[in-house]
């Protein structure tokens, strides 16, 4: 499972953090940065609930 | 004035020849007579026969990518779908004229391309897509002169550094702003109105169309490429004024390019455009190839070169080269434009003399860390530009911090003058 994000609808709120600290960072500016696109085994539910998070819809998850 | 030279052996077929023979040009526009009696427009009986000729060629994308043109042919052939093919003429990088100039002066070459690859994908629709005024006349009178079987549309766009980007041109013909659109998808998957679409570079489609004019010579015609040369202008007996358009084989060393256009006292070189950063030390030896020079951490992109002397800055040309980024910014995601402006505004510092300990670090961590974040490759030149200048220029970065530097004084152009070539 992939976790892609679209950069250009991310702005910044950083609420997909919050579930998802082992796969997203927010760098200086707030901006959203997953650690990489493959989700790690154990790791689908944290992603789906970040993508549930963004109020803009930037992040998506693709088998 | 931009100088025209080749650099291919004696009776090899190439793009620049009509002009250098003097022959096959009649006015401005391309003379139809004499590129049909050189094969052009030939039939195309078997198109499997033409793309298996590419592929053993080695054929690569001019656009910036270098992706192998037989491999994004079969993709866009074997989607489903009816499929789109584009002559993507919009050359947004300053530094590159050889797009504008092919599609003024060669635009039957371009056009024969563009149905080659339409009977080689299967697809019902072709678009020129540009934003040169002169190139769009061109090519407008070629349609006229020979209509081709294919239907084909001209779409005008902007110019701007990120209208050619693959995503932005099919954006744009959809009837949007010419603006990248994150990946994927990608346009070989759903492109055009949703169809598998074929955004070929319009050097990639002159090129296939003078292997299947001359497919005895298909192996030297994907082993040459156009380049534009420039640097920083300054009196003195130069070739061409400092710059030029040259048809090279690939693996010329840079330093026989520097001399071409009248830079042999250049010591380093902005590569790529603004793509591929700069590069000091050993650059002379380095061959234009895609793979040698992404090797050597810089990138051969669209084929653009800016050498600099050693009177130049090369932290002065980092600063024009963000700051023009940072000003180009499609300013549709946010990394970019808070990334770019970072960029830009630091490397202002730098060149003021008002850096500090810290400055250094924060560049670095900023080109290691920003690549690949953007829906488009803008904010990765500008990372390259900065990481390739701290890497390569670390004594002149710091010299900065003691004595301040006159190529540095002012604030720097965002219009990226300082790159810009004139088309031949």
């Amino acid at each position: 499972m992939k976790l892609l994000l679209d950069a250009t609808r991310c702005q910044g709120y950083g609420l997909c953090q919050e579930p998802a600290p082992e796969l997203i960072d927010l760098d200086e500016w707030g901006y959203a940065q997953p650690r990489g696109t493959t989700v790690p085994e154990g790791g689908e539910e944290a992603a789906a609930a970040a993508v549930a998070a963004c109020p803009n819809s930037a992040l998506r998850l693709v088998k | 004035m931009t100088g025209v030279f080749s650099l291919l052996p004696e009776g090899r077929p190439g793009l620049l020849e009509p002009l250098l023979s003097g022959a096959w040009l009649s006015g401005s526009g391309e003379d139809l007579p004499r590129y049909l009696a050189a094969g052009g427009y030939a039939p195309l009986p078997e198109p499997g026969r033409l793309l298996d000729r590419i592929a053993a060629a080695g054929l690569r994308g001019r656009g910036g990518a270098g992706f192998p043109a037989a491999v994004k042919l079969r993709a866009v052939r074997d989607a489903p779908g009816l499929p789109v093919v584009v002559a993507n003429g919009e050359e947004g990088e300053p530094g590159s004229v050889k797009d504008r100039w092919l599609l003024r002066h060669r635009p039957h070459a371009v056009l024969d391309g563009l149905r080659l690859v339409a009977a080689m994908t299967g697809a019902g629709h072709g678009c020129v897509y540009l934003s040169d005024a002169p190139a769009e006349r061109a090519v407008r009178r070629s349609l006229a002169e020979r209509p081709t079987e294919l239907r084909i549309d001209v779409v005008r766009t902007e110019h701007t550094y990120v209208a050619g980007e693959e995503t932005a041109v099919v954006r744009r013909i959809d009837g949007g702003p010419a603006l990248p659109t994150a990946k994927p998808p990608r346009p070989f998957e759903s492109g055009v109105g949703g169809a598998p679409t074929l955004v070929a570079n319009v050097e990639t489609l002159a090129r296939i169309a003078l292997t299947h004019a001359r497919p005895e010579a298909a192996e030297a015609v994907a082993g040459a490429h156009l380049v534009t040369l420039s640097g920083t202008n300054r009196e003195g007996p130069t070739v061409g004024g400092g710059a030029a358009l040259a048809e090279v084989p690939v693996g010329t060393h840079l330093k026989v390019l520097a001399d071409l256009c009248g830079h042999g006292g250049a010591d380093s070189v902005l590569l790529g455009g603004l793509f591929g950063g700069l590069h000091g030390a050993g650059w002379p030896d380095l061959p234009l190839d895609h793979d040698r020079l992404s090797a050597a951490g810089g990138a051969l992109g669209c084929g653009a070169l800016y050498f600099l002397h050693p009177e130049d800055c090369p932290v002065a040309v980092a600063t024009e080269a963000t700051a023009y980024l940072a000003a180009q910014s499609a300013r549709q995601c946010g990394v970019c434009v808070s990334g770019t402006r970072a960029l830009a505004g630091t490397l202002t510092d730098v060149a003021r003399g008002a850096a500090d300990a810290g400055t250094s670090d924060k560049l670095h961590r900023w080109s290691r860390g920003l690549p690949g974040r953007g829906a488009c490759g803008l904010l990765d030149a500008a990372a390259r530009v900065v990481g390739t200048l701290l890497a390569h220029f670390p004594d002149r970065v710091d010299g900065h911090r003691n004595a301040a530097c006159p190529a540095c004084a002012g604030p720097a152009p965002e219009d990226g003058r300082r790159f810009t070539v004139p088309v031949p």
